[in-house]
């Protein structure tokens, strides 16, 4: 680990000016990810300010029926809650899907959205990465890709996004709430919020440097059954290969977002129109102009058969 | 004392302690954290700097330059060992790798430098501040690609077998079968994944070292170690009370020892290291993946004629094969066979010994291709393992197994599992959107004999301590020593203190190859025959009659209370045991017959293993409390090397790229289900005179191939590459509701 500063902040603004005001200063809250990449010096921030002591742990209801999380909420407070459990049961199944207990535990709402991806050449600092290095190359292209991005994906980076609850927000229609350095806060739709590799896969996020989330939104339930399908190669503490989530309504109509396929949570406007016609034609067009490697290109149908089980359980 | 006939009836065949399923005698300490281990030896060594050591980054090749100028300047900084500023350390017992010193870069991942500061965040911090110039060589990382230039090699731990083996003529006995398998299998590359990794702590001391470290077997360390550090033996101390696993893994020192030492030696001051996890799998050892081809050839009933099993694998130049072929030997007889095994060179860490080495990626193809003969024959898979059971050698009849009840066990199994349930038509058997299948497999893992010691002391106050280099790796060596001592002497468990794992203690054989239960408490035994000896001499009784029970010591008429010999002081016995050719003239092995009950996604093709059964013969069981958690551990590593566990290889950059148990999965405990564990229990005399076997690894034999058959009885679709993850049959499932 590199040497660095650390504070404990005292009011969101002051968190900011923190972090705005520092070169390589990074916000820290549950820390289960930003630790490990330092302890890898992947990350190698020179300032951390702390957050968890601000007043955002609280979920309050919205006027307008939606849900407030405030961006210290933990995973487990977040799929423990009442009205998430009746209401938004997608995202509790997706949250218990992921990591463990003690993770969920120390992980903040805020935090999991900027959990950085799994590519194995993104941790090895030896070998070529994009993301780590700009402009040193792709190692994870011709390389060991059986976990990484089908779709979405560019020449410079094939990482997915393996988070577990970023799928179920986006089914939601969530929106991230954030302050920036100015004091201004904006809302950002969580579709716009994840940024597609491209050639600078270094940016993950559409966030100004020293912006802080402090919320995520969601707008009232929408009607059917929820569904959260995570395929993975051993029962617990895994990753997905293929995650499905989706809200499902009775008459075949619904919302379907896929993990682990795609640089984020990947929920395609088109394809979601389609489920009435079934798993197949959702699968055709979510995935249309996927480049999968030979390693990966079994997520393709592995998405379309997940969707499958899905469904079937939305008849059940 | 040498064991060279049969045992006859002895003081363990009381069975008062010994097999009797006591709790381990050290669990205490281990939940309340007072087991210490190599790297926490806070009540030996305080003030200990850090050392962090840097792997090369490049697959083959030479290191050109260090520059270490940063790192020494960087805050905390006590040394940088650099190897260019190092002879090569010679390679050590059972090994061809320099683990330090010299240019020259054989794998990935091989130590290049030590950075040693006063804690260990510094200590990483600034051995990222090293530049290291590397001149790269063409590296061999490829087995498929090396296929073609592999050579004919002899087994490193049978050198008597032929490099081929022949029996009969293979060829004409294949072709002339009625019934045939011929296909081919692969097993990964695999990593040990011990909890603990490789950790040391070495402080010197007037030109002596004392070195505690996480070892297996002490004296396969000590002597490397005092080479490397240029001492003798005797200044060498090495102290291993707690192991947090190995499976192989600590067989032999591993960088860690000897960079402790010499670095503590630069800093003049105790030095701690330990490897991170990516370092153990790139930079330590691993079980060598293997390309396995296998022919069988059988009568219409089943009865295999020609036998054909060829091993490809591929290490450094210079080490050994991966003897996949060794279970394949004696296992099942065949009037005709063609065994060979097949090396390439690879320039990856060096393939060396895994928990059951040889037989276990053995199995897992072996015990697939009976699955396939039986479905060919319309045999059932049990019945025909039964059909070709053999109670000699099949390469020289007149060597019969000392015991083998391998039968019983597969009989066992059907009948416990219900064997009798499972549908023969793959595919055909469904619950809700799961497939279920069944499957089972042979086991079947060598006993080995080595020479053991042991030391024992009665002391005044009645209480006996035993002394031994014996390690517990966690598999309860220290609970199974104190039964023996107890029930040798007649004295209660609790009066039987256990000292283990230390270079000043007699040599014992240490623990690996599942030889460490056996041999240990025997030569502890012969070290009781000893002490019992001498407590009849004290007491004027003779030892031959004597017997010690309830803390008195009884003969004719007399009734002694075994205090009474050390009134005036303690009794000290050492001895150990050394064997004759008992295993020469008997095939000494162990036997499991396993079965798997597998449900698999019918959507996705996840797989799950819903029941899991094992039936053991490997002689006594000296505790089936220990014992059973050894197969169940076993059964978990079949279960990982069945659907998860891979070192995936970038042939590009000669690294073994899933470096982290993230990256390489091991079965968590939602993937475990219930494990039913049945010991046959039959003494073995001609082991031992505690009638014992190996245990720590006949439970993971055959178990991956059980479960691989299962899957295909769920699915109908075989996988032969191991391991079976659902990409491999997810296009082949058969459609559910």
């Amino acid at each position: 680990m590199t040497p660095f500063t650390y504070e404990r902040a005292t009011s969101p603004e002051a968190a900011i000016r923190a972090v705005a005001g520092t070169p390589g200063a990074k916000f820290i809250a549950g820390g289960t990810n930003l630790l490990d990449l330092m302890k890898f010096q992947i990350e190698r921030p020179t300032h951390l300010v702390d957050v968890r002591g601000l007043p955002l742990a609280t979920i309050e209801d919205t006027p307008d029926g939606g849900l407030r999380i405030g961006a210290l909420v933990t995973n487990t407070a977040l799929a423990a809650h009442p009205r998430v459990k009746r209401d938004y049961g997608v995202v509790s199944r997706a949250i218990v899907a992921g990591a463990t207990g003690q993770l969920r535990n120390k992980a903040s709402v805020g935090g999991n959205l900027l959990q950085r991806n799994r590519c194995p050449y993104f941790y090895n600092v030896h070998t070529p990465c994009n993301k780590r290095v700009p402009g040193s190359g792709c190692s994870a292209i011709g390389g060991a890709s059986r976990s990484l991005a089908v779709v979405g994906t560019s020449e410079a980076c094939i990482a997915q996004n393996p988070g577990d609850m970023a799928v179920a927000l986006m089914v939601l229609d969530a929106a991230v709430e954030t302050m920036n350095a100015a004091g201004n806060t904006r809302s950002i739709p969580l579709a716009e919020f994840f940024r597609l590799p491209g050639e600078t896969p270094e940016i993950e996020f559409a966030l100004e440097p020293g912006e802080l989330i402090t919320a995520v939104t969601l707008p009232p339930p929408p009607a059917g059954t929820h569904h959260y399908h995570k395929v993975r190669d051993r029962a617990s503490y895994a990753f997905a290969i293929v995650s499905v989530a989706a809200v499902l309504d009775e008459d075949g109509t619904g919302r379907v977002a896929f993990g682990s396929v795609a640089p984020r949570p990947w929920r395609v406007a088109e394809a979601e129109a389609a489920l009435p016609e079934g798993p197949a034609a959702v699968v055709a067009s979510a995935f249309d102009g996927a480049k999968p490697t030979h390693e990966n290109a079994f997520k393709i149908p592995l998405a379309e058969r997940t969707l499958a089980l899905v469904i079937a359980e939305g008849k059940g | 004392m040498k064991f060279a006939t049969p045992a006859g009836e002895n003081p363990i065949d009381r069975l008062s302690v010994v097999g009797r399923p006591v709790p381990r005698i050290d669990g205490p300490r281990k939940v309340t954290g007072t087991a210490r281990y190599a790297y926490e030896r806070h009540d030996a060594v305080s003030n200990p700097a850090y050392g962090w050591i840097v792997g090369a980054s490049i697959g083959r090749g030479r290191v050109v330059s260090i520059d270490t100028a940063a790192a020494q300047a960087a805050p905390g900084v006590l040394a940088v060992l650099s190897t260019l500023d190092f002879a090569p350390l010679a390679p050590g017992f059972r090994t061809t790798v320099h683990l330090f010193g010299g240019a020259q870069v054989q794998h990935y991942g091989q130590a290049i430098a030590l950075v040693v500061a006063d804690t260990f965040e510094e200590a990483s911090a600034a051995a990222h501040l090293l530049t290291v110039e590397y001149e790269v060589a063409p590296g061999r990382y490829d087995l498929a690609a090396e296929a073609a230039t592999a050579e004919p090699v002899a087994d490193r731990d049978a050198p008597d077998y032929p490099v081929v083996d022949r029996i009969g003529d293979f060829e004409a006995a294949f072709a002339a079968a009625p019934v045939t398998v011929d296909q081919h299998y692969t097993t990964p590359d695999q990593t040990h994944a011990m909890m603990e990794p490789h950790a040391t702590t070495a402080a010197w001391r007037d030109g002596k070292v004392t070195i505690w470290t996480s070892a297996q077997i002490v004296a396969w360390h000590r002597p490397d170690l005092a080479k490397w550090l240029g001492v003798t033996e005797g200044d060498v101390r090495l102290e291993a009370p707690f192991i947090g696993g190995g499976f192989g893994a600590k067989l032999i020192a591993q960088c860690d020892a000897p960079l402790a030492a010499l670095g503590a030696r630069a800093v003049g001051r105790p030095v701690k290291v330990t490897l991170q996890r990516p370092l153990v799998i790139n930079n330590t050892t691993r079980r060598a993946g293997t390309h396995q081809h296998i022919r069988l050839g059988a009568t219409r009933d089943g009865r295999l004629t020609a036998i054909g099993h060829v091993s490809l694998n591929g290490n450094l130049p210079g080490a050994f094969a991966e003897a996949a072929i060794a279970p394949t030997r004696l296992f099942y007889a065949a009037p005709n066979r063609y065994l060979t095994m097949k090396l390439a060179a690879l320039d990856l860490a060096e393939g060396n010994d895994m928990r059951a080495p040889g037989e276990a990626p053995g199995l897992m193809a072996l015990e697939i291709a009976m699955d396939e003969l039986a479905e060919k024959l319309g045999m059932d898979p049990v019945a025909l393992r039964i059909v070709n059971d053999t109670q000699v050698d099949p390469r020289e009849p007149d060597r019969p197994f000392s015991e083998r009840h391998f039968v019983e066990c597969l009989r066992t199994g059907a009948e416990r599992f219900g064997w009798d349930r499972r549908n023969p038509t793959p595919g055909a058997q469904s619950d809700g959107k799961w497939l279920i299948g069944m499957g089972m497999a042979g086991g079947f893992r060598l006993n080995l004999l080595l020479p053991s010691a042991a030391r024992v002391r009665l002391e005044v106050d009645g209480g006996l301590t035993v002394e031994t280099d014996m390690t517990d790796i966690g598999t309860g060596s220290y609970t199974i020593l104190a039964q023996t001592a107890a029930e040798m002497m007649g004295v209660p468990l609790a009066a039987v203190t256990v000292r283990l794992g230390d270079s000043a203690y007699p040599v014992s054989a240490g623990s690996g190859g599942q030889f460490g239960a056996n041999n240990a408490t025997s030569g502890l035994y012969a070290a009781c025959v000893k002490l019992r000896e001498a407590v009849a001499a004290r007491l004027g009784i003779d030892a031959a009659d004597a017997e010690f029970r309830d803390g008195r010591v009884l003969s004719g008429d007399r009734s002694v209370a075994l205090a009474e010999a050390v009134r005036e002081g303690p009794l000290v016995a050492e001895d150990g045991i050394t064997y004759g050719d008992l295993d020469e003239q008997f095939v000494q092995a162990t036997f499991a017959a396993q079965f798997a009950e597998v449900a698999v996604d019918g959507f996705t093709g996840e797989m799950r293993v819903r029941r899991m059964l094992a039936v053991i013969d490997s002689g006594r069981v000296i505790n089936p409390t220990t014992a059973r958690s050894q197969v169940i551990g076993g059964m978990t590593m079949g279960v990982g090397a069945a659907l998860m566990e891979t070192l995936a290889v970038d042939v590009r950059h000669g690294t073994f790229i899933t470096n982290d148990l993230g990256f390489y999965e091991v079965p968590v405990h939602g993937d475990i289900p219930h494990q039913e564990v049945v010991f046959l229990d039959y003494p073995d005399n001609k082991s031992s005179p505690m009638k014992a076997k190996g245990i720590g690894e006949i439970g993971l034999c055959g178990v991956a191939a059980a479960i691989a058959n299962a899957v295909y009885n769920a699915t109908g679709v075989r996988v032969r590459d191991y391991p079976i993850t659902l990409d491999k049959h997810l296009a082949g499932l058969p459609r559910v509701a």
